[in-house]
C-alpha cells in the first residue's frame, strides 16, 4: 500500500502582527499534524527586566507590543501597585480606562478594516479594498484615528505612551482638552455603529469553537483594565491564582507553547469576553449587538469581527461617559514607594487576557517577572481550530485550503510580536 | 498592494526582532495612507497585505534588530533587493531594548525565560542593521515619529534628502515654548543628548526625556551624566536610564566621550 502524504506550508503569514508560519501534514486523507509556527525571535523581556526599578516597568513592557502597549502598561502597573500597597483614586482609574478605550478603538479598527475584512470580501489588502469601496475604508481609517486621538490626548503618544506611570499619570489633561476629544468620539460612534452593521452583513461559515473561554470580569462593566478572572464554564479566581489555573507547557518538536486551563483547552479574546461579559454592555452597544444578530454568547471565530465592532461601539460609549463625568485628578499620581513582595496584574488587551507577575526586592528592584500574552494562551485553541478547518477542507486544492487556513488564523487576530514568551523551534520536515 | 498610477516606485516593509510599532506607524498615517498608496506601490508589506510582489524594490523600510543567524542572512538578501534601504526605529538603528543581552549572558537569559532553552535559537547579541549591511538612511525613535516617516517617503519620491535634523530634543522643546523640566524643577532629562524627532513629548507632560530617539551626533554624555548626578541620581540609576531602547548606542556614545581627544 502506498501512502500519499500532502504537506502544505505557508512560510510567512500575512495580515497578522508579527511573524508566523503554518504547516499542515495530511497522510492518506487524514490530518496528521497542524503547526502554527512562531519564528518571531525571542527578545527575553522577562530576563532583562530583572534588576530594573519598579518605576521603569511600564515603559519597558510597553515595548513588547507596538499594537497594544497600553495593555502591557496596565497589567504591569496593576501588579506593581499591588506589591507596594498603593490604591489609586477613582479619577485616576477612570483616566486609565479612557486611555485603554483608545487602544481598543484603534486596535479593533486596525484589525476589522485592514487585516480581517479583506478576507470576507476577497481582497488582498485594504488598498485594494479602497479602490472599490473608498468611503468604507475612509470610515475605518477615521475610526482608527479617533482611537489614536484618545491615546495621544491621554497618553501623549499613540504607540508607547509617555504620560503613564505606576501610580497614575505625569500630567492629567484639563477638562477642556477632553471636550474636543468628545467631538471626535461622537462622530466615531456613528462610524462604529455603521461598521457593526457593515460587518454583520458578511457571510459567516458555520463554525463553533469547542473549548472553555477565559476573560477578565468586573461587576457592572464590560471589563477592560482590571477585574477578576472568570471562565465560561464557571471558574472564577483573582489574578494571583492565574498561575494555579493556567499552565504553559513547552513541547519539544512542536512549535507551540501550549497553555491549558485546569488541564483543558481554552480561548481568550473577543469571543471569550463577549460570552462572559455581554450582559454588561452599554445600551448603545447592546443595541448594535442585537441589530447585528449576536445573542448572549458567540463561539463562531468568523463572527469575532462582529464582536470587535460591538466592542468598538462599547469602548466609544465608555470613553464618552468618562469624558462627560471627568474630574481632573489632582495630584495626577499617587507616589509608589518600593516594597518587597509578589504582585499580579490582569487586563483585557484587544487580543485577550494579558497576565503579568513581578517579584520585587525591598529596594523595588525586580527579582523575577512572568508575562503571559493572549496569543500564547490561544495558540493551542487556534491549532485545534486549524485542524478542524484543515480536515473539513482537505478535498480543496492547495491554494484554496491555504486560504481557508490563513483565514482561520486571522479570525483570532494573533499578535506574535509579543515574543516575550514565544518559541522558535526547529521543525523536522519530511 | 495595488493601486492607481503606472510606473510608481515600489515600497517594501521588512520586519526583524521588534514590537511592530514602527511599521504600524505607517498604517497610523490615516490621512495620508491612501494618497501614499497612489504615489508608491506597496509591493511587500506582510503585516498589511497577503499579496507579495517580487523584488527588486525601490525603497525598503526595515524594522527590527538582528538576533538570529537566519536573520543575519535574510538582511543581506533584503539589501540585495533594495535600491534604497532605510532603517526605521531604535531596534533597527541601535539593536533595541533586546540589545540588553549584549551586556549580559544570553544563555542565562534563555534559561531564565524558557523551561527547555535548547529549543531556542538566538545569537548572543542584538545588533543594528548597519552592523550587517549598508544603510542609506536611519529614522530614529521608539517608535519613529509619523511626521518624520512621511517626510522621509516624500523626500524619497521627490529625490531629495529628508529634512530630519540631527540635533537635540532641547531644540524642539524650546521651539514649543515648553518650560525646561531640568532647570525649573530639577527633573532629570536626557533631552540635551537625545536626537530630536518626537517633538519633546515628555517635557510637554512634565516628564524628563528618557531617550527614545537615542543619542544625537556629538552628544556630550559626560556633561549630562554630571548634571543627572546633581539632580540626585545615583551612578546605578544613571546607568539604568541610559540602558533602555537605545542601550547599545548610548553605551557607544559614552565610550566615545570617555576616550582622550587625540585618539578619536
Amino acid at each position: 500500500m502506498t501512502h500519499r502524504t500532502r504537506d502544505l506550508q505557508v512560510s510567512a503569514l500575512a495580515r497578522i502582527e508579527g511573524e508566523g508560519a503554518l504547516r499542515i501534514v495530511a497522510t492518506d486523507g487524514q490530518v496528521t499534524d497542524v503547526q502554527l509556527r512562531i519564528y518571531e525571535p525571542p527578545r527575553f523581556f522577562e530576563a532583562f527586566l530583572r534588576g530594573r526599578q519598579h518605576t521603569e516597568v511600564t515603559d519597558i513592557t510597553a515595548r513588547i507590543c507596538g499594537i497594544c502597549p497600553v495593555a502591557y502598561q496596565a497589567s504591569a502597573w496593576q501588579a506593581i501597585e499591588s506589591i507596594c500597597a498603593v490604591h489609586v483614586d477613582e479619577p485616576i482609574a477612570a483616566l486609565r480606562r479612557l486611555l485603554y478605550c483608545g487602544e481598543w478603538i484603534s486596535s479593533h479598527a486596525l484589525h476589522i478594516y485592514l487585516l480581517h475584512a479583506p478576507d470576507f470580501l476577497g481582497y488582498p489588502d485594504v488598498v485594494a479594498l479602497a479602490a472599490d469601496h473608498r468611503a468604507i475604508v475612509e470610515r475605518g481609517l477615521r475610526l482608527k484615528k479617533a482611537g489614536n486621538a484618545v491615546l495621544e490626548a491621554i497618553g501623549g503618544r499613540a504607540i508607547h505612551p509617555v504620560n503613564t506611570r505606576v501610580g497614575g499619570f505625569y500630567r492629567a489633561p484639563l477638562k477642556t482638552e477632553l471636550l474636543s476629544l468628545g467631538e471626535i468620539l461622537r462622530r466615531a460612534l456613528e462610524d462604529a455603529i455603521a461598521t457593526t452593521s457593515w460587518v454583520a452583513g458578511f457571510e459567516f461559515p458555520d463554525s463553533e469553537i469547542d473549548c472553555d473561554f477565559l476573560a477578565v470580569t468586573k461587576p457592572g462593566e464590560y471589563a477592560i483594565e482590571s477585574g477578576t478572572v472568570a471562565s465560561a464554564r464557571g471558574l472564577t479566581f483573582p489574578a494571583e491564582n492565574f498561575p494555579a489555573h493556567v499552565v504553559e507547557h513547552q513541547v519539544p518538536h512542536s512549535t507551540a507553547l501550549h497553555a491549558t486551563l485546569d488541564g483543558g483547552l481554552f480561548l481568550t479574546g473577543p469571543l471569550a469576553r463577549y460570552t462572559i461579559n455581554s450582559a454588561a454592555l452599554s445600551p448603545v452597544a447592546r443595541q448594535a449587538a442585537d441589530a447585528a444578530g449576536l445573542g448572549a454568547t458567540c463561539a463562531n471565530p468568523y463572527r469575532s469581527i462582529v464582536v470587535r465592532a460591538v466592542e468598538t461601539v462599547y469602548a466609544i460609549t465608555e470613553a464618552l461617559r468618562i469624558i462627560e463625568s471627568y474630574e481632573r485628578p489632582d495630584p495626577s499620581f499617587v507616589p509608589v514607594p518600593p516594597a518587597a513582595g509578589d504582585g499580579h496584574g490582569v487586563s483585557e488587551a484587544p487580543r485577550g487576557l494579558l497576565y503579568h507577575r513581578y517579584r520585587l526586592d525591598p529596594d523595588g528592584l525586580i527579582e523575577s517577572a512572568t508575562i503571559v500574552p493572549p496569543t500564547s494562551q490561544n495558540q493551542a485553541a487556534i491549532e485545534a481550530d486549524l485542524r478542524r478547518a484543515a480536515e473539513a477542507g482537505l478535498r480543496l486544492p492547495d491554494d484554496e485550503l491555504t486560504a481557508v487556513c490563513e483565514r482561520t488564523i486571522r479570525n483570532y487576530d494573533p499578535c506574535i510580536s509579543c515574543s516575550a514568551h514565544f518559541l522558535r523551534l526547529q521543525v523536522d520536515r519530511r | 498592494m495595488t493601486g492607481s498610477g503606472p510606473d510608481r516606485p515600489t515600497l517594501a516593509v521588512w520586519k526583524f526582532a521588534s514590537c511592530d510599532g514602527c511599521q504600524l506607524t505607517l498604517l497610523d498615517c490615516e490621512d495620508e495612507l491612501l494618497a501614499l498608496a497612489g504615489r508608491i506601490q506597496i509591493s511587500h508589506f506582510l503585516e498589511a497585505s497577503s499579496q507579495v510582489e517580487p523584488g527588486p524594490y525601490d525603497l525598503s523600510l526595515v524594522e527590527g534588530s538582528i538576533t538570529t543567524a537566519d536573520d543575519a542572512r535574510r538582511i543581506r538578501e533584503v539589501r540585495a533587493q533594495s535600491r534604497v534601504l532605510v532603517t526605521i526605529g531604535a531596534c533597527a538603528t541601535a539593536g533595541g531594548i533586546q540589545a540588553l543581552r549584549n551586556f549580559g549572558d544570553v544563555d542565562e537569559f534563555r534559561s531564565a525565560v524558557y523551561a527547555s532553552p535548547q529549543y531556542i535559537d538566538t545569537l548572543a547579541t542584538s545588533t543594528a542593521i548597519a552592523d550587517h549591511v549598508r544603510v542609506d538612511f536611519e529614522l530614529r525613535g521608539c517608535p519613529i515619529d509619523k511626521g518624520q516617516l512621511i517626510e522621509l517617503i516624500t523626500a524619497f519620491l521627490a529625490g531629495r534628502k529628508p529634512n530630519v535634523p540631527d540635533t537635540s530634543v532641547c531644540t524642539q522643546c524650546k521651539r514649543r515654548g515648553l518650560t525646561c523640566v531640568m532647570v525649573a524643577y530639577g527633573t532629570p532629562c536626557l533631552g540635551p543628548v537625545t536626537h530630536a524627532g518626537c517633538g519633546a513629548l515628555c517635557p510637554a507632560v512634565g516628564r524628563g526625556c528618557y531617550g527614545c530617539f537615542g543619542p544625537m551626533s556629538g552628544a556630550n554624555l559626560p556633561a549630562l551624566t554630571r548634571q543627572l548626578r546633581e539632580s540626585g541620581m545615583t551612578d546605578r540609576t544613571v546607568d539604568l536610564v541610559l540602558s533602555t531602547f537605545n542601550a547599545a548606542a548610548f553605551s557607544a556614545a559614552r565610550h566615545d566621550a570617555a576616550r582622550p581627544e587625540d585618539s578619536r
